[in-house]
C-alpha cells in the first residue's frame, strides 16, 4: 500500500496563551512512500517524528495537509477505520492478557465480512507468532516476558490483522545493544516476509541507515533530505544532514574558497572548481583522510586509538569547529605516534562544502 | 542470555542435569539461566515456583527477631503500645467478656464473678430481633455494594472522558462524602414524606409534601407511603438503598477515578488501533485495568455495609423503623447497641462477635473471588 503525505502541518497551540508561540510540529510534509518498502523517519528528539508517524496512524489529527493510503484519502479517518499496525515506543501490551490474548485481541474486534471463526483466529495468531518467533511463549503475561520478547510481541500484535500499513515508534529504544542488533535485522526479515509497507521512527542514524530503503532525515518539523540511505550519507543537502548521519560523527571546519582553491586555516587543502570566492564550511568524513606526508593538511597529533582493523586518529586543527578532529585509516598505515603533527591529503568525494550561513551544500567538481 | 538457549522444565529447588553433558546442578531459583560450571552451556531452567516451607520461613522470622531487629522493634515499640492498648486488648476483652454470662463492669470491679460459658451467643440468636437484624444487613449489604459500585464505575468512567468541569463535578460528587449522614438523613425522610394533610398528636393539621411523591405526581404515579406510619418493608428499604448508595458513592467515584486516571493512555491508543468497539475497550480494558481498585471498592463496601446504622437513625429515628414498626430496620450494629448498658455486655460482645465473624467470612470470599479476577 502506497502512503501518500501532502503538506502534512501539525502546530501545538502554546500553553501560555498570552506571549507564547505555537509550535510548529511538522511542517509542510510532502512525500510518498512506494508500496512495500520500509521508511526510517530520522532525526534528533523534538524534530516532528513521531508527531508525523501518529498523524499517519490517525491518533493526531494533521493541522493542514491530507494523508493517502494507496487513492483513499483517510486525512479525516478515526485510526479505527484506517487499517493500521502500531507498536509503541514502550509496547503497551495488555498487561492482563497472555501473549495469545494480546495478539487475538485485534482479530476478535473485526466484525461485519471480516468476521473470522475462532479456529481461523487461533490459527492466525498462531501464524503471527511463529513470524516473529514467540510461539512457544503464547501463555505468558507480558510482566514475564523480555523486553525483547515483549517487543516481538507487539509486532505480532500489529501485523495480526495484516494492517495496509505498520507503523512503529522508536522500536529498538527499550533494547540493550546486542538485543537491538538483533531486532533491528528481525523487523526488516519480517517486513521483508509480509511486504507491508513500514514507516518507523528513530533516533539512531545507525539503526535508520542499516535497515531502511528510504531515509527522511527531520529537522525542526521541516524535511531535510530523503533518499536512499546510502545517498543520503555520500551526498548530504546540508550541513546539518551530514553532522547527523555517520559514526564516528562528520569533521567540520571553517574554511574560505579563493581563487579555486579550498582553505582550511592558511593552507590550501583541495582544489574546488567552480565555487565563487567565499567564506564556507567544510565537513570532512573521517574515512575522507589519507595519511600523506606532503599533505597539505596538517593536524596536531593528539593520540591514536587502535581499533584492530582500522586506526582512529585524533587530532587538533585551529579552524575546526569541533573540538577534536577524528579520522580512521587503514592499520596498514603506519602511523608515526611520537610525531607532533600528522599531515594529510583529502578524498574529494568525502569532503562537503556548505555555505557559512545558509549551511546549504556548495557542490564543486 | 541468548535467544535460542535450552529449556529445561523442573520444579524449582532440586537438582536438575545439565541438557548439554549431563553434569547435576542444584537450582533455585525460577525461569533462571544458568550456565552449567563443567561445559560453560547456558540453560533455562522454567518450573513452577514451589511453596515455601513454612517452618523455614517461621525460622527465619524468629533469627531475624533474636539477632537483627531489636532496633527495629524498638523503633515500633510506640505504635504496638498503642495497638495493644487501643485496638489488641479491646478486641481479646470482647472475647473474654462475650465469654462470661450475665457480665456487667460494675459487678466486675466489685469483684463478682460470672460463669463461663457459650450462652451469651444461645441468647443472641433466641433473641427475636436477631434475625430481622441479620437479615436487614445482608439485605442492605447485598442491594446497595453491587448497585453503589457499578453506578460509580460509570460515572468515574464519564468523569474521566469529560475535560471541561471535570474538577467541578468531581467536587459536586464528593460532597456526600463530608456530610453529616444523620443531617442528610433527615432531609431523605423530608423528601420521601407522603403527601396530604394530617391530624397530629396534639390535634393540629400537618401537611406534608416530600419532593419524590411530587415528582411521581408529576408522572401522573400515585403517591408511595415511602416512611410514614403504615408505610410497607420494602418501600422502607427501597428509601434506605438509595440513601446508602448516595452516600457510598462518592469514596468510590474518587478510588475509581484515580485508578483511570493512572492507566497508561497508551492502551487506549492501542486498542484504538485494533479498533475495539467501546464496549469491548470498557468491558476487555478498562475493567480489567481496574480490577485492583474494584477489589479494593467492593471489600471495603461490604466491610462498611455489614456496619450500616446511621443512616437508618438518620431516616427513620432511633425507633429503627417506620412509625409502629419499632425495630423493623434494625441492623446488626443497631442491635449490639441495643443491648449495651443494661447489665448484657456479655450479650452485646457475643453479637460483635457473631458480626466479626460475618464479615470476616465475606472478606474473605470476597479476597479469593478477587485473587483469581484481578490483575495487579
Amino acid at each position: 500500500m502506497k502512503v501518500e503525505l501532502q503538506n502534512l502541518t501539525k502546530v501545538f497551540p502554546s500553553r501560555n496563551k498570552k506571549s507564547g508561540e505555537d509550535v510548529v510540529a511538522v511542517n509542510n510534509f510532502t512525500f510518498t512512500i512506494p508500496d512495500g518498502t520500509l521508511v526510517g523517519l530520522l532525526g534528533p528528539s523534538g524534530c516532528g517524528k513521531s508527531t508525523t508517524l501518529y498523524m499517519i496512524s490517525g491518533l493526531q489529527k494533521p493541522t493542514s495537509g491530507k494523508i493517502f493510503f494507496g487513492d483513499e484519502d483517510v486525512t479525516e479517518l478515526s485510526p479505527v477505520n484506517r487499517g493500521i499496525g502500531l507498536v509503541f515506543q514502550n509496547y503497551a501490551l495488555y498487561p492482563h492478557m497472555t501473549v495469545k490474548q494480546n495478539i487475538l485481541f485485534p482479530l476478535q474486534n473485526l466484525r461485519g465480512k471480516d468476521k473470522m471463526s475462532k479456529q481461523q483466529m487461533l490459527d492466525r495468531a498462531e501464524e503471527a507468532a511463529r513470524l516473529v518467533q514467540i510461539d512457544g511463549l503464547m501463555d505468558r503475561k507480558p510482566s514475564e516476558l523480555s523486553g525483547g520478547q515483549q517487543q516481538r510481541v507487539a509486532i505480532a500484535r500489529a501485523l495480526v490483522k495484516m494492517p495496509r500499513v505498520l507503523l512503529l515508534d522508536e522500536p529498538l529504544s527499550n533494547l540493550d545493544a546486542r538485543l537491538r542488533l538483533q531486532t533491528r535485522e528481525e523487523i526488516r526479515r519480517i517486513q521483508k516476509e509480509t511486504g507491508i509497507t513500514t514507516v518507523f521512527v528513530t533516533h539512531d542514524q545507525e539503526e535508520a541507515m542499516s535497515i531502511s530503503d528510504i531515509i527522511v532525515v527531520m529537522k525542526l518539523g521541516v524535511v531535510q533530505q530523503v533518499g536512499k540511505p546510502q545517498e543520503i550519507y555520500d551526498n548530504p543537502t546540508n550541513l546539518f544532514v551530514a553532522k547527523f548521519l555517520g559514526t564516528p560523527p562528520i569533521n567540520v571546519f571553517k574554511g574560505a574558497v579563493k581563487d579555486g582553491k579550498l582553505y582550511v586555516g592558511d593552507a590550501a587543502v583541495l582544489d574546488v572548481n567552480g565555487v565563487e570566492d567565499q567564506d564556507v564550511t567544510v565537513a570532512i568524513r573521517p574515512e575522507g583522510f589519507d595519511l600523506d606526508e606532503n599533505g597539505a593538511f596538517v593536524c596536531e597529533l593528539s593520540n591514536v586509538e587502535v581499533m584492530g582493523r582500522d586506526v582512529s586518529i585524533v587530532s587538533r586543527h585551529e579552524a575546526s569547529l569541533n573540538p577534536i578532529i577524528r579520522s580512521i585509516i587503514n592499520a596498514d598505515n603506519k602511523v608515526d605516534v611520537t610525531a607532533k603533527t600528522v599531515s594529510y591529503s583529502l578524498k574529494p568525494h568525502k569532503v562537503f562544502l556548505f555555505n557559512a550561513e545558509t549551511e546549504e551544500r556548495i557542490y564543486f567538481e | 542470555m541468548s535467544e535460542n538457549q535450552t529449556t529445561v522444565q523442573a520444579p524449582v529447588k532440586r537438582i536438575v542435569a545439565c541438557p548439554h553433558c549431563g553434569t547435576k546442578l542444584y537450582v533455585t531459583q525460577n525461569n533462571a539461566a544458568y550456565q552449567c560450571p563443567k561445559c560453560n552451556e547456558f540453560f533455562q531452567i522454567q518450573g513452577k515456583q514451589e511453596k515455601k516451607d513454612l517452618r523455614e520461613v517461621g525460622s527465619k522470622f524468629l533469627t531475624k527477631i533474636k539477632f537483627d531487629s531489636w532496633k527495629g522493634w524498638i523503633y515500633l515499640l510506640p505504635t504496638l503500645i498503642l495497638l495493644a492498648i487501643f485496638t489488641v486488648w479491646p478486641i481479646i476483652n470482647t472475647i473474654r467478656i462475650s465469654l462470661l454470662e450475665n457480665y456487667g463492669a460494675l459487678g466486675a470491679a466489685g469483684g463478682e464473678t460470672f460463669a463461663f460459658g457459650f450462652g451469651n451467643f444461645e441468647k443472641v440468636i433466641q433473641y427475636k430481633g436477631f434475625l430481622t437484624c441479620l437479615q436487614n444487613t445482608l439485605l442492605l449489604c447485598f442491594l446497595t455494594v453491587p448497585i453503589s459500585t457499578v453506578l460509580a464505575l460509570l460515572i468515574a468512567v464519564c468523569l474521566n472522558a469529560i475535560k471541561p468541569l471535570q474538577k467541578f463535578l468531581q467536587t459536586i460528587f464528593f460532597l456526600p462524602y463530608v456530610t453529616n449522614s444523620i443531617a442528610i438523613g433527615m432531609v431523605f425522610a423530608a423528601m420521601f414524606n407522603i403527601v396530604g394533610s394530617f391530624i397530629g398528636t396534639n390535634n393540629e393539621i400537618i401537611i406534608t409534601a416530600g419532593i419524590m411523591n411530587n415528582i411521581l405526581g408529576v408522572f401522573g404515579i400515585e403517591p408511595i407511603n415511602w416512611i410514614n406510619a403504615g408505610s410497607s418493608y420494602w418501600s422502607n428499604i427501597t428509601v434506605l438503598v438509595v440513601y446508602i448508595v448516595w452516600n457510598a458513592l462518592p469514596f468510590k467515584i474518587l478510588i475509581l477515578l484515580g485508578g483511570l486516571q493512572s492507566v497508561n493512555k497508551q492502551y487506549y491508543e492501542a486498542a484504538q488501533i485494533d479498533s475495539t468497539p467501546r464496549w469491548r475497550v470498557f468491558t476487555r480494558i478498562t475493567v480489567p485495568l481496574l480490577s485492583p481498585m474494584l477489589a479494593y471498592v467492593v471489600i471495603t463496601g461490604f466491610i462498611g455495609g455489614f456496619k450500616e446504622y446511621s443512616s437508618i437513625v438518620g431516616i427513620f429515628g432511633e425507633s429503627m423503623g417506620a412509625p409502629g414498626a419499632k425495630g423493623s430496620l434494625n441492623t446488626m450494629v443497631g442491635f449490639i447497641y441495643d443491648c449495651l448498658g443494661r447489665d448484657r455486655d456479655g450479650v452485646a460482645s457475643a453479637a460483635a462477635l457473631i458480626l466479626f465473624a460475618i464479615i470476616f467470612v465475606v472478606t474473605m470470599i470476597n479476597l479469593y473471588v478477587s485473587k483469581k479476577k484481578t490483575h495487579y
